[in-house]
């Protein structure tokens, strides 16, 4: 039976020994986080290479033409799966998620630690699957992270004999990963959280991260059951998906199956994918907002309901990816009044992002600048998210770069900003030293400058109605040669933030080893995980005695108080009146 | 503060943008004018709330920065219900007016008008062609069951009604002014999408169903038909045309156009006929139709029937040969001349194609590596043996003759060949030929293509069985 | 896609209802101190039992999702449906009494009655043998019959679900062998009642669903 650390429950962890057993085979959510976060970025370079190429090809098509038509279409794809599943998802619950929630619940680990590690090596097993399709005989596949039959599996798309199959293989295994963590992950929230520690006292990152699980949990095997049925249409020559057809002038034996079912289980998977993305870097910011500019979070609640409401909606929503599939067009109507409604309570969070730097006392260090470029980024790609969802906008938007923009604006900018300012906020916990201030500020205005350069002109490319995933664009009549020119330019944005990554890299690396020690709450936080007894935390986190929760996860800046915050964990005053004087205290 | 001052920047840097950008959309050439609107509506709204919320948030981080000499406090206050209220009512009203037009405009696209016309696209990797009603106004039956050699179009030759379709095998249709036109969109393969920016709409072609779209055409001129659903290899080069005409200019086009009736009337080539009308050829191409490399003219023998035949009527109507810079093509410009009709090119093809292949024998010293490597999106349309294949009008490679393959690629590349308005193919190799970086990829890839085998793996059979 | 997005708008709504009864509307920045019901440990196997019902729910996501995509396909002009081979009868019935061994092994547990327990158990992992065995057979009749896995929608499916169950009642097996080769070397009944417990819950459940399966494989 698996260990289960709970609070005061009296078993003990099991202690690693050996240097395997403490940093390789480790039970230790700290470690499991770090080993989730290093493979993911390790991957996600990787992705960001493939991309770098495939903008060469685009903004240069005369000059780099070392890649041809069919493995522009395989690195477009495997970049995308690899940034979305791999990279984002593995990141934010992987590692942010195993990282964070046993520390901000008050746990000394996840309640099933053994499951956790075996999640990691699962996961890292996925990846490594996915790597092999670039080896064997015909390649990655080259269907587009979207995968979509018949197209996958037939002929005419690279990777339809056997790249395609491993990708499969590898998603399934990865979603096995996922539940194992994704387990976890929810029970600890549920069950572990120390004495005090009610939701409602929960650091919305925990409530970002808790969702996007519960939103996992349920939409992943919705891809597992897509991938189960290709993988037999494609080995076993069944037709869940593959209608009568032709292949390159041959009727093939298939009859029946409908691609229009593929994309239906795809997207119920798909679009709370994003979100999944989306509301862990939602939690998070509202965490990184409140303690730069020392003021609680505007409307905890509300926060709370629209993460709540967001994940519920978000599964009604999946089909404003289909509006042009040949799906029933009735169907437009319904999914573009779910999609513009879940519009409401995301504009809310933002509004909310904003008031509370609305009177805030605001420092201006390398994690707020995140969180402040989040704000720009996500508003500028949520908006944009409106017109697709404007169920006839999407006419002659769909398939266009203006697609592309939108959703690697809040995929790919907004979320990443956020990755980077968790990680510099939490770095002096994780490695118990500070990173560079100045080389992160620099780091900070060449990505976003660089980014929003990137994006903001593609849009317009799609208005133009610039299509995507095309290798070349010669013989359009109606792209102008300035549109081309435009390209050129966006790649070189691309390859200059691609190098700024790496001002990145060698601050964190030096930082580890060399950086100045770190205070133990520097930035002078409420929240548990920065009042552990020692820094970074170690093994059960707490020291003997767990934490006692005292009050929510906001008081900054509480009228009255000696200092301009009050951690979770300090005692009430008798006199305590919350900054409100006609309250009570609680017993 | 500077991070404030660079968002005020920022903000007005994308309105300008915005205004000053000159990639917009393209002049509408349909009766979607309600698609704009509704899209410049949402403009509006989402421009306003753009603004709105990064301007007061420069504001705030102005105002609220954090000053050392200040012993100030942020302002402590965990909600403002009523605020939120107001703020969640002010957003629903601003949705609803993004949503409200944008459901009365689909609403029309759903339902076409009575009197709209119909007319069939049909998809395949990686080309258009298109059916149209007859003089009954009915499409015919069809299914991909029936799609053949001699039956592109998969019509049921049961039913009456698609005797007198119109079928339209090039890439270019031709629609006249004025007329709402649902078009039916149907695929042999795999998912497509039939696009033209100027039209506004677009919609996906599912294979084992028919889809649609509708619009009114209100310009005259030639537009772009892309696909918009990645479809292989071939998706960026799966091209087309829509020319929108006058009512009497598209009369003229429709009656040049071939029905389904006419069209099983072909009959297959005629060896022996060709075999008499072949000498003319044979001064060039030599008696066995081994090419001759001092007269530039390549070997033809045992090629694909479809292929000659495609060649040489391009050729006739100056489809091909009839650059400035092809000096060799324009050579065959009158000598497809006396070929006097269609059934004379059916012909001499099937003599020429029955001749029996001969391996090439010229020596090219180049990297056959990495020619293999160059050689694996060639071979998605050619062949993995370089056999050619019918379904993609893509002509046998193995056996061709070094010298041959390196000059049509060269033109290719450099437009010489292939970029002529009505050739259907040559503007896809024209883009496939640009990834051959420069002379060396070229004769890499002709090295290895050297290497092919010339007995053909593919089942497609060189048959003589005509029509098309 | 109706039976999926019921589900999943029941779990989501259920949730709410969790929430709504775990303070979700309550102004948390008026509240100190520690409350009264979260001043207690909780016990493991609440955790245990917690990380096993949201398992089921994913479970049941799988399962529902085929369900869906079983009647979308369905609507599809060349589906044939298949005659459901009667031995399906008895491999129910053997789950049935599977069940029923398993709630008694829980029962005997709880009493702390260490042979009945062991006997019980073995029953179970005998009645379990017994279904997947007969399902096994069900399929060599298929396939004996002609009935391929390509040859047709009705097939593919019969297959794709009888199959994904089986190995969802494997994974219980596991848990179910490690459960009892520990009572037989001598582990502590109570530490093993636990893990008693979490079985019978898991084999109800997948009883529930072949139910529902079956169901719908009769149905069309």
């Amino acid at each position: 039976m698996a260990q289960v650390a709970l609070a005061d429950s009296g078993q003990p962890l099991s202690h690693p020994r050996s240097f395997f057993t403490k940093y390789i085979w480790s039970q230790d959510h700290k470690v499991i986080a770090i080993q989730y976060g290093l493979t993911a970025i390790s991957v996600g370079i990787v992705a960001l290479v493939l991309s770098g190429m495939m903008r060469l090809q685009l903004g240069f098509p005369d000059t780099f033409s070392f890649i041809d038509p069919s493995e522009y279409l395989q690195f477009v794809t495997m970049h995308g799966m690899i940034m979305v599943i791999y990279l984002l998802t593995a990141l934010f619950l992987g590692g942010f998620g195993n990282y964070l929630i046993p520390l901000m619940v008050g746990a000394r680990d996840m309640v099933f630690p053994y499951l956790n590690m075996l999640s990691y090596w699962i996961y890292l097993l996925s990846v490594i699957i996915l790597m092999t399709s670039f080896f064997v005989a015909d390649g990655s596949t080259g269907a587009g992270w979207t995968l979509y039959p018949p197209q996958a599996i037939s002929y005419g798309t690279p990777g339809s004999d056997f790249g395609i199959v491993l990708m499969l293989i590898s998603l399934a295994v990865f979603i096995v990963a996922f539940t194992m963590g994704g387990l976890n992950y929810v029970t600890t929230v549920l069950q572990a959280r120390t004495h005090g520690m009610t939701m409602m006292r929960l650091p919305l990152t925990v409530w970002g991260i808790l969702t996007a699980t519960v939103l996992g949990l349920l939409a992943f095997p919705a891809l597992l059951v897509s991938a189960i049925m290709m993988t037999f249409d494609r080995l076993l020559g069944t037709s869940f998906f593959m209608p009568a057809m032709m292949s390159m002038g041959e009727q093939t034996d298939h009859d029946g199956g409908s691609p229009v079912l593929f994309q239906h289980l795809f997207w119920f998977f798909g679009h709370p994918e994003v979100y999944i993305v989306a509301l862990p870097a939602f939690g998070i910011v509202s965490d990184l907002l409140s303690v730069h500019a020392r003021k609680n979070i505007f409307g905890y609640r509300m926060m709370v309901w629209a993460i709540i409401g967001i994940g519920g909606l978000s599964f009604i929503v999946w089909a404003h990816h289909m509006y042009v599939s040949g799906m029933n067009p009735y169907f437009g109507f319904f999914f573009a009044t779910t999609t513009l409604i879940i519009a409401v309570p995301t504009a809310i969070k933002v509004y909310n992002w904003v008031l509370t730097l609305w009177r805030g006392n605001i420092h201006f260090t390398v994690p707020m600048l995140f969180a402040i470029g989040f704000i720009f980024t996500f508003t500028h790609g949520g908006l944009t998210g409106i017109f697709l969802g404007n169920v006839v906008v999407d006419l002659p938007l769909s398939d266009t770069y203006f697609v592309v923009a939108h959703f690697h604006m809040v995929m790919g900018v907004s979320p990443i900003l956020v990755v980077f300012g968790a990680i510099y906020h939490w770095f002096p916990k994780i490695t118990g030293r500070m990173f560079n201030d100045t080389l992160g500020k620099l780091h900070f205005w060449g990505t976003f400058l660089g980014t929003y350069s990137i994006y903001l002109p593609m849009h317009y490319l799609g208005f133009l109605g610039v299509p995507r995933r095309y290798f070349a664009y010669e013989g359009i009549d109606f792209i102008p040669e300035s549109a081309l020119q435009l390209n050129s330019g966006i790649t070189v944005a691309a390859l200059f933030v691609a190098a700024v990554q790496l001002i990145f890299l060698v601050n964190m690396i030096w930082s580890v080893f060399k950086g100045k020690k770190a205070d133990p709450n520097p930035w002078n936080a409420t929240t548990l995980e920065w009042l552990t007894p020692q820094t970074p935390p170690e093994h059960g986190n707490w020291g003997p005695e767990l934490p006692r929760v005292y009050r929510w996860a906001y008081a900054y800046s509480v009228p009255g108080a000696e200092k301009d915050f009050i951690t979770q964990i300090e005692p009430p005053r008798e006199d305590d009146t919350l900054g409100h004087p006609e309250n009570e205290r609680a017993t | 503060m500077l991070l404030a001052v660079v968002l005020v920047v920022l903000v007005v840097g994308s309105i300008a943008f915005h205004f000053l950008s000159p990639w917009w959309f393209t002049p509408i050439a349909s009766h979607w004018q309600t698609i704009d609107d509704t899209i410049n509506i949402t403009f509006w709204v989402t421009g306003a709330v753009f603004i709105a919320v990064n301007l007061f948030m420069a504001y705030a981080i102005i105002k609220y920065r954090h000053r050392p000499e200040e012993n100030r406090r942020a302002h402590y206050e965990p909600e403002n219900s009523k605020l939120e209220l107001w703020l969640t009512v002010v957003t629903a009203i601003g949705v609803a007016a993004i949503l409200a037009p944008g459901l009365y405009v689909w609403a029309q696209f759903v339902e076409p008008p009575e009197d709209a016309w119909e007319l069939e696209v049909v998809g395949e990797q990686w080309r258009w062609s298109y059916r149209l009603p007859g003089k009954d106004g009915v499409l015919g039956t069809s299914s991909v069951s029936l799609i053949n050699i001699n039956n592109h179009f998969g019509v049921d030759p049961d039913d009456e009604n698609g005797q007198d379709d119109v079928l339209v095998t090039s890439n270019i249709l031709h629609i006249p002014i004025g007329k709402p036109v649902r078009f039916w969109l149907r695929s042999k393969d795999v998912l497509h999408d039939f696009a033209v920016a100027e039209f506004r709409v677009k919609m996906d072609l599912v294979p084992g169903l028919v889809s649609y779209l509708w619009f009114t055409p209100t310009l005259t001129g030639t537009f772009d038909v892309l696909c918009e659903e990645l479809c292989g290899v071939g998706h960026f080069v799966m091209r087309g045309k829509v020319v929108v005409d006058e009512e009497a200019d598209f009369q003229i086009w429709l009656d040049d156009q071939i029905t389904f009736r006419e069209s099983q009337a072909i009959g297959s080539g005629d060896i022996a006929v060709g075999e008499s009308l072949y000498p003319v050829c044979a001064a060039c191409h030599g008696p066995s139709g081994e090419g001759n490399v001092a007269l530039n003219s390549p070997k033809i023998s045992g090629q694909h029937h479809w292929y000659l035949e495609q060649q040489i009527r391009n050729f006739k109507h100056g489809i091909r040969g009839s650059h400035k810079d092809d000096t060799y093509g324009q050579q065959m410009a009158p000598m497809a001349g006396l070929l006097a009709d269609d059934t004379a090119i059916r012909d001499i093809s099937a003599y020429i194609s029955s001749l029996p292949k001969i391996a090439a024998d010229d020596e090219l010293i180049a990297d056959v590596a990495h020619g293999k490597k160059l050689y694996v999106t060639c071979a998605t349309c050619h062949g993995k043996m370089g056999e050619g294949k019918y379904a993609m009008n893509a002509p046998q490679l193995s056996g061709q003759e070094s010298w041959y393959m390196i000059r049509q690629l060269q033109n290719f590349k450099a437009g010489v060949r292939g970029r002529h308005a009505l050739d259907l193919f040559g503007p896809q190799m024209f883009s496939m030929a640009r990834y051959l970086r420069d002379d060396d990829d070229i004769k890499d890839v002709v090295a290895y293509i050297n290497t092919l085998p010339l007995e053909k793996s593919s089942a497609i059979h060189n048959s003589v069985a005509g029509g098309r | 896609m109706t039976i999926i997005v019921t589900f999943v708008v029941l779990t989501v709504l259920g949730s709410y209802w969790w929430l709504w009864t775990h303070r979700v509307t309550e102004k948390p920045w008026l509240v100190e101190g520690i409350p009264e019901d979260h001043s207690k440990a909780r016990e493991p196997y609440q955790a245990s039992r917690t990380g096993l019902i949201i398992f089921l729910a994913v479970v049941t996501s799988l399962f529902s999702l085929f369900a869906s995509a079983y009647f979308i396909r369905m609507q599809l002009d060349d589906w044939t449906p298949l005659a459901e081979p009667s031995l399906l009868w008895v491999n129910t019935g053997m789950l049935v009494l599977g069940s029923i061994v398993i709630q008694w092994a829980s029962y005997c547990s709880g009493k702390e009655q260490l042979r009945n327990t062991q006997h019980a158990l073995l029953a179970t992992g005998f009645f379990t043998g017994c279904f997947i065995f007969g399902q096994l057979w069900v399929w060599q009749e298929l396939v004996n019959n002609g009935f391929y896995i390509r040859s047709g929608p009705a097939v593919a499916f019969f297959y794709v679900i009888t199959g994904l169950h089986m190995l969802h009642m494997f994974g219980g097996l596991w848990v179910w062998c490690r459960t009892t080769l520990n009572l037989w070397s001598g582990t502590e009944l109570l530490e093993m009642k636990q893990s008693i417990q979490l079985c019978r819950t898991y084999w109800h459940y997948l009883l529930l669903v072949w139910m529902a399966l079956f169901g719908l494989l009769l149905s069309t």
